[in-house]
C-alpha cells in the first residue's frame, strides 16, 4: 500500500527521472513544501507586493523545471533549500530580463496555489518584521514540511480505517493556541467514546506514525545522508550546545 | 492545512520526544543536546528515580550514530570514577532510537559555574579534578577527545564530572577523528586526521585550562600558568607533557608555590614566589628585623 510518491530517495533525482509522471509527482511534492516559503521570501525579501510576488514564486517553478536547475544542485556545498533560497534571490535580482522573455500571470502558472492562505501571514510579518527573511523562510518550510507530513497521516489513517487515531491525534496535538490548556486524556475519552487506556495507547502510536511519515518525508527533500541530518535537526529546532 | 505556531510546537516535541511506551521510563522532559544525542529527563518507574536519558536525536537515523551512541555507553560502563556519570541502561527504544540511561545530575556547565568562582586558586583546583577522571580514563586505555568547557559539569555538592564521551577511542591504535573534535580544543594532529595518543587529550586540557583562566571576573594571569597552558597546547606533540598526571603536577606545584616545569623564572619572578610561599616565616623575620633595627635606632 503506497500512497506517497515512489522516489523515496530524493526528489531531486526524481525530477530529473525519465518518467513523466514520476517527474510530475516529484515538482508537485517539491511545490508543495517550498512555494509558501519561495512566496513569503520574496515579499520580505524583495519587498514584492501579493500580485506580483505570486507571478513569481509561480515562474520560479516553472524555470525549475524549464532550466534544469536541480541539475546543477551539489549536496556537498549546501543544503537543497538553502540553494532554492538563493535561485529566489537570483529570479528576483534577474526579474527585468525574466520581463522581457516571459509574460507574468498567464502560462507559466504550471501549479494551483493557494495564495490568499499565506498572504494575510506574510504581510503581517512584514509589518511585525520580527525574524529575517532569511529565518521566516526557514520557519515557513518547516510549517509546511509539518503540514504535509500530517496530510499524509491523515490520508494512512483514513485508508487503515484508524480515523480515531488521526482525531485524536488532531485533537490533542494540533488544536488550540499555545494560551489554551492540552486536552486532558480522560477528557478525550469521553469526547470520542473510548478509554483513557485507549487514548493513551492511540497518541502513542499516532506519534510514533507522524514521526516516520516526516522523517520520510525529510528523506524525500534532502539528497544525502548528511543533508539529512542537518535539515532534521533543522526541523526539529534541535541546537547542539557548544 | 496552515498549522498555527502553537501546533507547530507541539509537533516538533511530539517528534523530537523518544517513544518511552512500554519501556520503564516516562519523559519529564528535555535537558540539552550535544553533538549526536538530545539529553531527556525521565522517571525510572520500575526504581523510582529520575534518570537523564541520552538519545539518538534524530528519530530512524541511520546505524552510525546508534552505534556511536551504544559505544559511548560501554565506554561509561567501563569507567568506573566519580568524575564520571554512571550509566544505568542501554539499548532500543521501541521507535529504534538507540538510547543509554545515566545518572540524573543537575548542575553548572563549567563556564556558566566559573563565572562565580573568582579566585585563582579555586579555578585551579576544579581544574585539577577535571584531570583526574581523564588521567583514570587514560590508564583504562581510553582517550577522551573532546575535552571542553561545555563538556564538563560542576554538580550541586562540588562535584566536577567530565562529560559527553562521544568522540571517546580505544588508546590502542586510536585512528584520527578526521578534526570531529571542537576547533580550539582540538589537537593538531587530530585535526589532520593523524593517530593519536594521551597526549591530545593533554592539548585539550591545555585549552581547557586556557579558557578557564578567562572566563569573567578573570583572575590575574601569572606568566607560570600561561606557561603551562602553552606547553599542554604545543603544536608539536613531544614538546607538551608526555601525560595528564604531569599536567596536573606542575598545575599542583603551581598551587603549592613550587617552581613550575613548563616556566623559566626571572630572579624577581623566583623572589616573589619564594616570598609569597614562605609568607609566614618572611613576615616574622622581616617583623623581627624591623623590631631590632627601631631597638638599635631608639638606644642610640
Amino acid at each position: 500500500m503506497t500512497r506517497f510518491p515512489d522516489t523515496r530517495g530524493s526528489l531531486v533525482a526524481a525530477m530529473r527521472s525519465p518518467d513523466e509522471a514520476t517527474r510530475a509527482r516529484a515538482l508537485s511534492t517539491l511545490a508543495e513544501a517550498y512555494w509558501k516559503p519561495i512566496y513569503t521570501y520574496v515579499r520580505l525579501k524583495a519587498g514584492r507586493e501579493h500580485e506580483e510576488a505570486a507571478d513569481l514564486t509561480q515562474e520560479f517553478f516553472a524555470r525549475l523545471v524549464e532550466k534544469d536547475w536541480l541539475a546543477r544542485f551539489d549536496a556537498s556545498k549546501a543544503r537543497l533549500r538553502t540553494y532554492l533560497r538563493v535561485l529566489a534571490d537570483g529570479l528576483v535580482a534577474n526579474e527585468s530580463k525574466a520581463k522581457g522573455r516571459v509574460k507574468r500571470g498567464g502560462g507559466l502558472q504550471i501549479l494551483s496555489l493557494d495564495f490568499d492562505a499565506v498572504r494575510r501571514e506574510a504581510e503581517e510579518h512584514r509589518a511585525a518584521g520580527e525574524l529575517s527573511p532569511e529565518d521566516f523562510f526557514e520557519k515557513e518550510w518547516v510549517r509546511s514540511v509539518f503540514s504535509m507530513a500530517v496530510e499524509r497521516f491523515r490520508e494512512t489513517c483514513v485508508a487503515d480505517g484508524k480515523e480515531l487515531r488521526f482525531a485524536l491525534f488532531s485533537a490533542y496535538d494540533l488544536e488550540g493556541d499555545a494560551a489554551v490548556e492540552r486536552p486532558r486524556y480522560e477528557g478525550l475519552a469521553r469526547r470520542f467514546g473510548t478509554t483513557a487506556v485507549d487514548v493513551t495507547n492511540q497518541l502513542a502510536a499516532a506519534r510514533r506514525d507522524f514521526r516516520r511519515i516526516v522523517l520520510e518525508l525529510l528523506r524525500e527533500l534532502t539528497v544525502s545522508d548528511a543533508e539529512f541530518r542537518l535539515e532534521a535537526r533543522a526541523l526539529l529546532g534541535i541546537e547542539p550546545s557548544t | 492545512m496552515r498549522l498555527g505556531d502553537a501546533a507547530l510546537d507541539r509537533l516538533r516535541d511530539a517528534v523530537r520526544a523518544p517513544d518511552l511506551a512500554g519501556t520503564r521510563y516516562r519523559l519529564v522532559g528535555p535537558l540539552g543536546a550535544g553533538g549526536m544525542g538530545a539529553v531527556f529527563e525521565a522517571e525510572d518507574e520500575l526504581l523510582g528515580r529520575r534518570v537523564a536519558l541520552k538519545v539518538v536525536d534524530v528519530p530512524l537515523d541511520g546505524e552510525a550514530p546508534a552505534e556511536a551512541l551504544l559505544e559511548e555507553a560501554l565506554v561509561l560502563a567501563r569507567l568506573e570514577h566519580p568524575g564520571l556519570v554512571p550509566v544505568h541502561d542501554a539499548g532500543r527504544l521501541p521507535d529504534g532510537r538507540a538510547f543509554y540511561a545515566m545518572k540524573l545530575v543537575k548542575g553548572e556547565r563549567l563556564d556558566a559555574h566559573l563565572g562565580h568562582v573568582a579566585l585563582l586558586k579555586e579555578r585551579l583546583r576544579l581544574f585539577l579534578r577535571v584531570c583526574e577522571p581523564v588521567a583514570f580514563a587514560h590508564a583504562n586505555g581510553i582517550l577522551h577527545r573532546d575535552l571542553k568547557p561545555s563538556n564538563v559539569m560542576v554538580g550541586p555538592f562540588g562535584e566536577v564530572l567530565v562529560l559527553d564521551w562521544g568522540l571517546a577511542r580505544p588508546l590502542a591504535g586510536a585512528g584520527g577523528g578526521g578534526g570531529a573534535g571542537t576547533p580550539g580544543f582540538m589537537a593538531p594532529e587530530e585535526a589532520r586526521g593523524e593517530p593519536v595518543d594521551t597526549r591530545a587529550d593533554v592539548y585539550g586540557l591545555g585549552a581547557l585550562l586556557d579558557a578557564m583562566l578567562r572566563v569573567a571576573p578573570a583572575p590575574p594571569r601569572p606568566k607560570a600558568l600561561a606557561s603551562i597552558a602553552a606547553r599542554a597546547m604545543a603544536p608539536d606533540r613531544d614538546k607538551r607533557y608526555s601525560d595528564v598526571p604531569a599536567l596536573a603536577a606542575d598545575v599542583a606545584r603551581f598551587l603549592d608555590g613550587e617552581r613550575v616545569e613548563a616556566h623559566v623564572e626571572g630572579p624577581f619572578e623566583r623572589a616573589g614566589r619564594v616570598v609569597k610561599r614562605h609568607r609566614v616565616a618572611v613576615g616574622l623575620v622581616a617583623a623581627y628585623l624591623l623590631t631590632r633595627g627601631l631597638f638599635i635606632l631608639f638606644r642610640h
